[in-house]
């Protein structure tokens, strides 16, 4: 069974590398490359897959879910400026790929039981575009 | 990893077979065997597929929205698909067959390193179409 948890958070970010001219960075990064920044509502959308516990009746306790990711997350991330705030991207390009790659090293561990793991993170940064992330080996 | 980005058309069709009679068209496609035709605002959501790369990405998204708006955005966009598509002119442009002449139209585009692995197209909110690479 799959369950799909859904978050908000609201941040800023540039998406460039330092090392390049302003021109490079708008053909590997679009407006995204702009210095000062800017922002998006993204929408994270966590899929954990499971049994569903035949006494509970439920695959992951929603309310765990909910505090996990705020924890890992939500409170970390939201309204903040990504670069400047949030580890790893002080270092790490924060493209939605290399945000949804954190969100799932934020989460793995913590989302593991016996019956139950992370399954797919996807996260979009804008109501038409989004990435997915299952880890290395899922193939998502 | 996967990146997925929507873009957005709107064409004109009808549905209706020289294989059946008209009073068969007419039961089969309902609605969309009207006579003058009709239209949707088509939503189109394409993904690929790929290793994410030094810079971050899975796709450069000015590439991506490039193949995508020339292969297929501008040629069905304000478009009646029945009358201005050749591909059309012996098929009925039924949305199942629409998402794999968009997928035909991608295939033959594609230069991006990353993989085309789904087509997803609504008609409207209610009738989605889905194509996956290996189907």
């Amino acid at each position: 069974m799959l369950l799909t948890r859904k978050a908000e958070f609201s941040a800023s970010h540039v998406c460039a590398n330092p090392a390049w001219t302003l021109e490079r960075n708008h053909e590997v990064y679009g407006a995204n490359a702009n210095p000062n920044g800017h922002g998006h509502n993204y929408i994270l959308e966590v899929t954990v897959e499971g049994d569903t516990d035949p006494v509970t009746g439920m695959v992951f306790d929603l309310r765990e879910l909910k505090e996990i990711l705020n924890r890992a997350v939500v409170d970390p991330m939201d309204h903040r400026y990504l670069n400047l705030e949030v580890p790893p991207f002080d270092r790490v390009v924060p493209t939605t790929e290399n945000i949804a790659a954190e969100i799932w090293r934020r989460l793995e561990a913590e989302v593991r039981r016996p019956n139950a793991r992370l399954y797919n993170v996807r996260l979009y940064e804008t109501a038409d575009l989004f990435v997915d992330y299952g880890g290395t080996g899922a193939g998502h | 990893m996967q990146v997925t980005s929507r873009y957005r058309f709107a064409a004109a069709h009808r549905l209706d077979t020289p294989a059946l009679s008209v009073e068969e068209n007419r039961k089969l496609y309902g609605k969309c065997n009207n006579p003058y035709g009709h239209g949707h605002d088509y939503i189109l959501d394409v993904t690929v597929d790929g290793p994410v790369d030094d810079n971050g990405l899975v796709v450069n998204r000015a590439a991506f929205d490039a193949v995508v708006r020339t292969a297929v955005i501008e040629k069905l966009d304000h478009k009646n698909l029945n009358v201005d598509l050749v591909e059309f002119a012996d098929e009925v442009p039924t949305t199942e067959n629409l998402a794999m002449v968009v997928r035909d139209y991608l295939t033959a585009a594609w230069t991006l390193p990353a993989k085309l692995v789904r087509v997803r197209l609504s008609e409207t909110e209610r009738n989605t179409f889905v194509w996956e690479a290996g189907q």
